[in-house]
């Protein structure tokens, strides 16, 4: 239609048809190969979860919906259950939330309202640098440095925090300095800079407009965080931490080094436990039997179903912070 | 006067100072552990570093050595998976950014891209175990570089879409207003004007896996010797530091801490320089 807006008569085309179409079927021709391989991203995430499903199916097949509450590991009989790896991956999970949303909700604050202009980016890109770190190096440094440091502390939990009742049979165990304690501590040094990152972006994203208002009335700087930028924010952020979550289900090296790699389901968080990530990066090389790896495989499916749910989540959660944005339109 | 006395205010005023002086404890608390992990990492690294470590190979237990065969097979393998994945990575954001944008398809391959980028790299390791290295029946440098790109690919795809997004429409209109198809504009004019930007998402896509170890653990696997064959395991840099790192041996515990140094040295710089192509890109 937009060529016979064109004085085409009067400049006739240099372009010959055939050129014309040869360079039509290159538009045509890019377009679908752009197209196509954006469309492999998609078979790519089925592509992972299918392969994994089958190659499990032996076990899941085998041991039944016992599978997943069954705390056997018995690579000799070929006894397997999910129990431990799954209690232990979302045991340390959880301890790094519990330590790490704090923390990285106040780096947010910080650089967000707090810090003097020259200082946010330089402490930013820090904390930053943190995430870029191999997470290998966490996991020795967690087993040479920190894990020493910590297990002298333990016998001080024991008698302190391991008296108190309810909770406390938490905190009693050997003082190895090794455990879901350890694990779940190194996961939060990890996830701390991924958080913050995503609360900082979010919280610059609430307009000055609001936080002017409230400065206005003669709010303090805590209470627009609190009262303004909190609620302006909340599903973005509860978003951001569960992509942090994601991340430290998932993390495999650092939580190898300190987890302990002890197929016992323990209550006491000193004590050596095992996650899905380190089960698999400890014995997939040492698992011949068809079995055995199967079973390691159905521990893949699971850990990919487990943090794909949770990430999922989080991405929907950081979305609906994009839209609501749009709708109020200050 | 009067108000400086009320209570509520004062309390206010407490509560204040006290949640903004958290904000300050946690942030030097973040800033604390990086501090202490990079000093670890450099005083027991640097204390291993010689010249033997890029001359000589894996040693036997109790015997010297260096990480030659491992750093070899490294480069081999991400420069393999930038061979791989970058391009794939470029076009499919290409089509997200040019062909489809605001599409119901544009968004949820920009959704599941974004979950595929932040699966676990473990994960993505078995899958490639399962679908090239049972069929290939052996580990190989092939396998582990496949898996590094899948790993990769998200990143670029990324970071291409957001590039392209942010060149400027009359840029485009120029080009079509020239006569340019539609793909020689793409080529021609918008990478051209994303080229730093889309620089930028390759090389931080290298550095997230340069430290990658979980999924090579499945792949490459890792190998004593030198060797440069991508047919068979190969020697690379972070399983070898897993192993040596988890060995009762002291020489390996030292060769691990060298690497490991080398490797956090290596992403460093990387995302260094990527951040400082960031700031050199005009603003907006």
């Amino acid at each position: 239609m937009r060529e016979a807006a064109l004085p085409s008569p009067a400049l006739p085309s240099r372009i010959s048809p055939a050129r014309s179409r040869r360079l039509h079927a290159m538009d045509w021709g890019f377009r679908w190969l752009t197209g196509g391989l954006a469309i492999l991203v998609l078979f790519l995430l089925v592509g992972v979860a299918l392969s994994l499903f089958l190659r499990g199916w032996e076990a899941f097949h085998h041991f039944g919906f016992a599978f997943f509450w069954s705390d056997a590991w018995d690579p000799v009989t070929e006894n397997f259950g999910a129990l431990v790896p799954i209690y232990g991956t979302l045991v340390s999970s959880l301890i790094a939330m519990l330590i790490a949303v704090p923390i990285s909700f106040g780096i947010a604050l910080f650089i967000s309202e707090l810090a003097p202009e020259w200082l946010r980016q330089p402490v930013g890109s820090a904390i930053e640098l943190l995430a870029g770190i191999p997470s290998i190096i966490f996991g020795m440094w967690g087993l040479f440095v920190f894990a020493p440091v910590l297990s002298s502390a333990e016998p001080w939990l024991n008698d302190h925090l391991g008296v108190l009742p309810g909770i406390g049979v938490l905190f009693r165990g050997p003082p190895m300095g090794i455990g879901m304690l350890t694990a779940g501590i190194i996961l939060a040094i990890m996830v701390i800079p991924f958080i913050s990152a995503i609360m900082r972006d979010v919280f610059l994203v609430v307009p000055a407009m609001l936080k002017e208002s409230a400065y206005g009335l003669g709010a303090t700087t805590w209470e627009v965080t609190r009262h303004v930028v909190l609620p302006y924010t909340r599903t973005a952020v509860v978003g951001g931490v569960f992509l942090g979550l994601g991340r430290a289900l998932g993390e495999t090296m650092a939580v190898t080094f300190v987890i302990g790699n002890a197929h016992d389901l323990h209550l006491s968080l000193l004590d050596a436990g095992n996650s899905i990530a380190a089960t698999l990066a400890n014995e997939f090389a040492e698992a011949f039997s068809p079995m055995y790896k199967s079973a390691l495989m159905a521990l893949g499916f699971i850990l990919f179903i487990i943090t794909l749910v949770v990430l999922v989540l989080a991405k929907l959660m950081l979305w609906r912070l994009g839209q609501g944005q749009g709708k109020t339109g200050l | 006067m009067n108000a400086v006395r009320n209570p509520r205010y004062l309390r206010r005023r407490f509560w204040n100072i006290f949640h903004l002086s958290m904000a300050m404890i946690t942030t030097l608390f973040g800033l604390f552990w990086l501090v202490w992990i990079l000093w670890t990492t450099i005083s027991y690294g640097a204390t291993a570093l010689n010249l033997e470590l890029f001359t000589g190979d894996t040693p036997a237990p109790g015997s010297i050595g260096g990480l030659r065969n491992a750093f070899v097979g490294s480069l081999l393998m991400i420069g393999m998976a930038v061979i791989l994945g970058t391009p794939v990575g470029i076009l499919a954001g290409t089509f997200l950014a040019e062909f489809a944008q605001g599409s119901r398809l544009a968004a949820a391959i920009r959704f599941f891209n974004d979950i595929l980028l932040s699966a676990p790299s473990i994960v993505i390791g078995l899958f490639i175990y399962a679908v090239v290295v049972v069929p290939m029946g052996s580990f190989s440098g092939f396998a582990g570089a496949l898996s590094l790109a899948i790993l990769l690919l998200p990143v670029i795809l990324r970071t291409t879409d957001e590039m392209l997004g942010m060149v400027p429409s009359t840029m485009r209109e120029a080009a079509l207003a020239l006569g340019a198809p539609h793909w020689k504009m793409i080529v021609q004019v918008n990478y051209r004007a994303a080229r730093s930007g889309i620089l930028t998402g390759v090389l931080l896509a290298v550095a997230r896996i340069s430290g990658e170890t979980a999924p090579l653990l499945f792949t490459a696997l890792s190998n004593q010797f030198f060797s440069t064959n991508l047919d068979k395991p190969i020697a690379n840099v972070p399983v070898v530091i897993f192993h040596f790192a988890m060995s009762p041996y002291p020489e390996w515990q030292h060769l691990a801490w060298a690497g490991a140094l080398i490797a956090a040295m290596a992403v460093l710089a990387l995302s260094l320089v990527s951040r400082f192509l960031i700031k050199d890109r005009s603003p907006r």
